[in-house]
């Protein structure tokens, strides 16, 4: 009993510290606002948040309908139907074409994790080098890194697939996986971030203690940049994730698909109308299922990124 | 950006030297090899960088110069590949829709974000906190999913968009026709980003100190002029950063029309953005050449235009 009372008095102050967020505690109480606008700016929010979940909203309602239940349901499109098919749909997902969704599905977390650590490793050392070091040659290329970032990662997937065709990798994870590795914003956030998150003071000082460089690097500076590492290993692994023009020029091996493209092709397969191809029941089921390890992310690192999200961009 | 680097070497330089004339001769040789660890740090990500995007820009533009024929062979053609694509109807017109989306997708993303970061800004309630979280989530979900889940809700075999307007008596509209593409699309991409613009938004309205506000009120300041006098001038550098985000993101419109392509046929062709044409001239006609100097054409374009963007807007973003 006396511990959750001590749990709720402290929760509100753990959230504040947490998010890096100042609180503002007196402008937040809203004096001198009138009742009505406080109910105004509500009403608004509500009407912008169903706008934004309706569609996952409809996507949890379809996932559990049958393949004749989309069409002919008897509760509508927003709403569930009398027969209740989602564990027929995720049975229905091991079956179809020998169980190749959750193929897709492991692929996708190979490439998501690999590209993203991996990118999330690079981007740390190079921030952490370009803040706390001064090498000859640091300014130019932290330029030309900086410069990089406006370059569409698009405009590179057709000579990429020309290069990786000659070294032999399209059709492996490789291909996927190696391109990956770059994100010049990644480090750019790493950086801005490395250079007020760890003070010069504070290395010295282990420096002097005989620490080496390295020692220093991963037990002084590591743990305090541990905000901006899970802020930059999310947006690189949403950016694998999402990931859709690489692949889909890399990659024809059905087996070696990402989820997203092989949902895709099941969408094409059905609409184009080939009646045994119409898995309309996986499709939506298999989209739910392959959404839920990207939320659940966000929601349990909350208090990382939005704070992080704010990096390189507050002056 | 360029600038706030130099700004910020120029500040380490200071500090380096600040911290230089203590040390004896030797202490300044060892700093100096010490620093050589910063290229230690950086080699591996300059190798990455090397390979995947130096050798790939290169690549492209060599593979540009060329022209490959089945009656010639190879051969060096110069600018001839961008002289026929600055020249192809399908190149420009792309290039002229991913800027009409340009023109009103930006706007859109950023008017709801922005609105809705000032109105969070101002609440401490369950409910916005809530909202501002489902606001967010459709930016955890993949592209191809949130296009996906779109292209069922338009569709008139199983939207809700039939049973929705007879509520009202009317006929519901069909989103996938070649006239009603353009606003469809424009609403997926706001849906799956505005949330994402209006955290950082939110994030740098956070940041502001709130005394500044006291101070205003004091001064008898109302809620629509802290808003467009304070807060707006100085979150001004996190806008123009989503901003060139967005516009960088836009004139690369891939991802969401050719998903709905498979639904909407006959409202999105095969070259609808330039991306999309580079693409199925490589994939589809194995011009290889010819794709590769669109695509470098592309980037060439978007990081120009990112480029100017960033240097008309120099004041508002405090990088000069």
């Amino acid at each position: 009993m006396s511990s959750t009372t001590s749990t709720r008095a402290t929760a509100p102050t753990d959230h504040t510290v947490a998010t890096g967020v100042p609180a503002h505690a007196p402008r937040r109480d809203d004096r001198g606002r009138s009742g009505g606008r406080r109910i105004g700016s509500h009403v608004f929010l509500i009407i912008l948040a169903i706008y934004f979940i309706t569609p996952l909203w409809w996507l949890i309602v379809a996932a559990t309908k049958s393949n004749s239940g989309l069409f002919t349901g008897t509760g509508g499109p927003l709403w569930f139907d009398d027969q209740f098919a989602f564990f027929d749909n995720i049975a229905g997902l091991f079956t179809h074409q020998g169980g190749v969704y959750w193929r897709w599905f492991a692929n996708s977390f190979l490439y998501a994790f690999a590209g993203g650590a991996g990118a999330t490793i690079l981007a740390i050392l190079a921030g952490y080098g370009f803040a706390k070091y001064r090498f000859r040659g640091r300014g130019p290329f932290f330029t030309i890194v900086l410069a990089s970032v406006m370059v569409p990662l698009t405009a590179l997937v057709i000579p990429t697939f020309m290069l990786l065709s000659q070294m032999g990798l399209i059709n492996t994870p490789w291909a996927v996986i190696l391109p990956s590795l770059l994100n010049p914003f990644g480090v750019y956030l790493m950086r801005v971030y490395a250079q007020d998150a760890v003070p010069d003071e504070l290395l010295e000082a282990a420096r002097i203690d005989g620490a080496g460089e390295l020692r220093t690097f991963a037990q002084v500076a590591l743990p305090l940049l541990k905000p901006a590492i899970v802020t930059v290993l999310l947006l690189s692994v949403v950016g694998t994730w999402n990931n859709f023009f690489l692949p889909l020029a890399v990659l024809t091996d059905p087996e070696l698909l990402p989820v997203t493209l092989g949902l895709n092709r099941w969408t094409a397969l059905s609409n184009a109308g080939a009646g045994g191809e119409q898995v309309w029941n996986l499709i939506t089921t298999g989209s739910f299922i392959s959404i839920i390890p990207l939320i659940l992310s966000f929601l349990f690192l909350q208090r990382y990124w939005q704070g992080g999200l704010a990096i390189g961009s507050v002056k | 950006m360029t600038s706030n680097t130099m700004e910020a070497t120029a500040a380490s330089a200071v500090r380096s030297r600040r911290d230089a004339p203590p040390r004896p001769g030797g202490g300044a040789r060892l700093v100096r090899r010490r620093q050589r660890w910063g290229w230690l740090f950086v080699a591996p990500f300059a190798i990455v960088f090397a390979i995947f995007l130096v050798l790939p820009l290169g690549y492209a533009f060599g593979m540009s110069l060329f022209t490959s024929t089945l009656a010639t062979g190879t051969e060096f053609t110069g600018v001839a590949n961008y002289v026929k694509a600055f020249t192809d109807p399908l190149f420009l017109e792309g290039m002229l829709r991913v800027l009409a989306y340009a023109v009103v997708m930006i706007p859109a993303q950023l008017l709801v974000a922005l609105v809705a970061a000032l109105v969070l800004d101002t609440l401490a309630t369950r409910v916005s906190k809530l909202s501002r979280l489902l606001i967010f989530v459709p930016y955890a979900i993949p592209v191809v999913i949130g296009a996906l889940m779109w292209s069922f809700l338009y569709s008139p075999r199983f939207g809700p968009a039939a049973t929705i307007f007879s509520m009202v008596g009317l006929d519901a509209p069909n989103f996938l026709a070649a006239d009603s593409i353009f606003g469809s699309l424009v609403n997926i991409v706001t849906w799956q980003w505005a949330g994402y613009y209006m955290i950082v938004i939110y994030a740098a309205l956070r940041s502001i100190d709130p005394t500044i506000y006291e101070a205003a009120r004091i001064d008898g300041a109302n809620g629509w002029q802290t808003a467009t006098r304070i807060k707006l001038p100085m979150i001004s550098s996190s806008m123009v950063m989503v901003i060139t985000f967005a516009l960088i993101g836009t004139l690369q419109f891939f991802t969401e029309p050719v998903v709905l392509r498979s639904v909407a046929q006959g409202a999105i062709d095969a070259a609808y953005t330039p991306n999309m044409y580079a693409f199925s001239l490589a994939f589809s006609y194995s011009q290889f050449n010819y794709a590769s100097a669109i695509a470098f054409s592309l980037g060439a374009l978007v990081f120009a235009g990112s480029t100017v963007f960033l240097f008309l807007t120099r004041k508002q973003s405090g990088l000069k």
